[in-house]
């Protein structure tokens, strides 16, 4: 490899070209192609139209994608490194990038919206001014949200895909920037809103500086940033043990951080209050998927050999995050804030997935996301729903005899809950079943007697909700429920997925354990 | 070991430098005290007084130092494609081209959309 490169630069010779798979990478391409021809229509398209050729736009490029994703999945040869070794494309990328691609489609349906108008009319407009009045009152809606959500979801298919290190730090940067934009881009409770997006920004630029410092250590010790070669020089036992370690740690925390794991979740219950809820959606499903799939590709592949140095620390990381999230989440009185600690809960429980390191682990993880990702779409679709004066109603207060004003929106948000909880016949138990079965044929069983507690834990205050909402008196100003239909189309895909994964849950087990049989590519 | 001589003789070099023009301007320097020394620039245009709390700036000129980067950046990628334009053949070129593409996008975008109109 050195001497080919040192001969591609001696003077005269002819450079070699490199060698692209433009159709194994094709969804990338296509969801990025569209953001930038959605940067077009947000110049050249007059302010009335930009709205109806945005949405269009946005869904044929996402649904492009996953059929394309579907395709390549079909073909069953995929298994290869595509543009030079920069990604990979194998069964568990292709089983997230078709995950993240329907979850941002799903996602998409609540942004679209303009019934629930979660987006500010004009961002720039300060909060509380005459010209914010002004464009609310013209019904104006900053379309930028879809070029951005489109960049965003372009990044979150290069991040779990990405072969080498600073592949993979290009797409966790082109994932988090239109991210820190979008989520302070909420109509209502502008301030908060704010306030989060500047919180985010901060911190994720921290946990971006660890991710990069922990690339550049690694490199120091094995002289490459593909994932490929770091094991390799790991199995060589050669080198400076500080280097690697270091690497490994600053590595983890950048990772770590995008997935919320105590103690680097912060940021999570402001950011996902704060933000306008469709976006809430779009994190706490696609976001999390691929942070996921860039930790399970970064552990499997670059640190396969090195489990007994990663795996205490990750245990207690696990341990943490499942009893933090779950014992926070009591005393939340919120309703997004409390699905945030949820988030970061399940969160740890999907880590003893990746604490597993084996190839159940793998499948078990993948099955995991894609169940947890739509059921948690349809919950904060349902949160959209409930609304008074000044917008979502969010304080748990507010939901109080929500069942008997509204049954049905009340019933489904319950079902979800008791997904979150694992309860059977649910996606959540099948999901959760997975990842312990795992965990313990791979002698993690302490993390999973710590899980099923903190299940235990977190069902207390998912039933304390539906107690809430069905057996106390509805206020007399309560919150009134308005579904309009593309919220209730997302509703409605969270709710089937939930109840499909968890009574017939066998051929997307099998999708997920088939994607997985190969393991990462390298 | 060898490999780091240069470096080393370069970062003496450049302490040194550094460390005795301080010192050589404290020792010969003479020290003439005005008014204008206590201000952020001695020469030029006088800095514009700052409101009262702070005050805020116009958006315009971070969106000037922006659009100055993007450019900046593409004449940085511009200069070694051009040195080794014929080596690296069609390939070169047309991913240049959908570079310089892409970030026409974006100037497209702040042109149309009145970024570059200064009141």
């Amino acid at each position: 490899m050195t001497s080919h490169v040192s001969a591609a630069l001696a003077p005269g010779g002819d450079i070699p070209a490199p060698h692209i798979e433009y159709g194994q990478i094709m969804p990338i391409l296509l969801v990025l192609g569209v953001a930038v021809a959605g940067v077009l229509v947000e110049a050249f398209v007059g302010r009335t139209w930009r709205y109806t050729v945005q949405v269009p736009l946005a869904f044929l490029g996402l649904a492009g994608g996953f059929a394309w994703t579907i395709v390549l999945g079909l073909r069953d040869e995929t298994h290869a490194v595509a543009a030079e070794g920069a990604l990979g494309v194998d069964g568990p990328t292709l089983f997230l990038q078709g995950t993240i691609l329907i979850l941002a489609l799903v996602s998409l349906l609540l942004i679209a919206d303009r019934g629930t108008g979660s987006f500010a009319a004009q961002a720039a407009a300060l909060p509380g001014s005459e010209a914010e009045q002004r464009t609310t009152a013209a019904g104006i809606i900053q379309t930028e949200v879809f070029p951005l959500l489109m960049f965003a979801v372009g990044g979150m298919l290069i991040f779990p895909a990405s072969n080498d290190l600073l592949t993979m730090f290009v797409g966790l940067e082109v994932m988090s920037l239109p991210l820190y934009l979008l989520c302070g881009l909420a109509r209502r409770r502008r301030l908060l809103s704010q306030e989060a997006a500047v919180k985010y920004f901060l911190l994720g630029s921290f946990s971006s500086a660890f991710f990069l410092y922990g690339i550049a250590l690694l490199y120091g010790y094995a002289g490459s940033v593909k994932l490929g070669d770091i094991a390799a020089e790991a199995g060589r036992d050669a080198g400076s043990e500080t280097l690697l370690l270091g690497g490994i740690a600053l590595l983890a925390l950048g990772l770590l951080f995008k997935l919320g794991a105590v103690p680097f979740h912060m940021w999570k219950p402001d950011v996902y209050q704060g933000a306008p809820t469709p976006i809430t959606a779009l994190m706490a499903s696609c976001t999390l998927v691929s942070a996921f799939g860039a930790m399970l590709r970064v552990f499997f592949v670059a640190f396969e050999n090195l489990t007994w140095e990663w795996r205490p620390a990750m245990w207690g990381v696990s341990i943490i995050t499942m009893i933090a999230g779950a014992v926070i989440a009591i005393t939340q009185t919120d309703i997004k804030r409390m699905l945030a600690y949820s988030s970061i809960a399940h969160a740890g429980f999907l880590l003893t997935g990746v604490i597993a390191t084996s190839r159940e682990g793998l499948s078990s993880t993948l099955f995991y996301l894609a169940a947890y990702g739509f059921t948690t779409v349809g919950a904060f679709a349902v949160v959209t729903t409930v609304r008074d004066a000044g917008g979502e109603a969010g304080h748990l207060s507010r939901w109080a005899g929500l069942g008997k004003r509204s049954p049905l929106i009340a019933g489904v948000f319950a079902f979800f809950l008791l997904a979150f909880a694992g309860i059977p016949l649910t996606s959540g138990f099948t999901g959760k079943f997975a990842v312990f079965k795992a965990a313990v044929e791979a002698d993690a069983t302490p993390l999973v007697v710590v899980g099923v507690i903190s299940s235990a834990i977190a069902a207390f205050f998912y039933v304390r909700v539906i107690v809430v909402m069905f057996f106390s008196e509805p206020e007399a100003d309560g919150p009134t429920v308005v579904v309009s239909p593309a919220t209730a189309a997302a509703v409605v895909l969270g709710l089937a997925a939930t109840v499909v994964l968890g009574v017939l849950p066998q051929p997307v087990l099998d999708l997920a354990g088939h994607a997985a049989t190969q393991m990462f590519v390298r | 070991m060898d490999l780091y001589v240069p470096i080393i003789v370069l970062g003496v070099l450049a302490f040194a430098f550094a460390a005795g023009s301080v010192a050589m301007a404290a020792v010969t320097g003479p020290k003439r005290w005005n008014r204008a020394k206590l201000e952020a620039y001695e020469c030029g245009i006088e800095p514009t007084p700052q409101p009262v709390g702070g005050g805020r700036f116009p958006i315009k000129y971070y969106l000037t130092a922006m659009l100055f980067i993007v450019f900046d950046i593409e004449i940085i990628f511009l200069y070694p494609w051009a040195v080794a334009f014929d080596r690296l053949g069609i390939f070169g070129l047309v991913e240049m081209v959908l570079f310089i593409l892409t970030v026409l996008v974006a100037y497209a975008y702040i042109w149309r959309r009145g970024g570059l109109e200064w009141d």
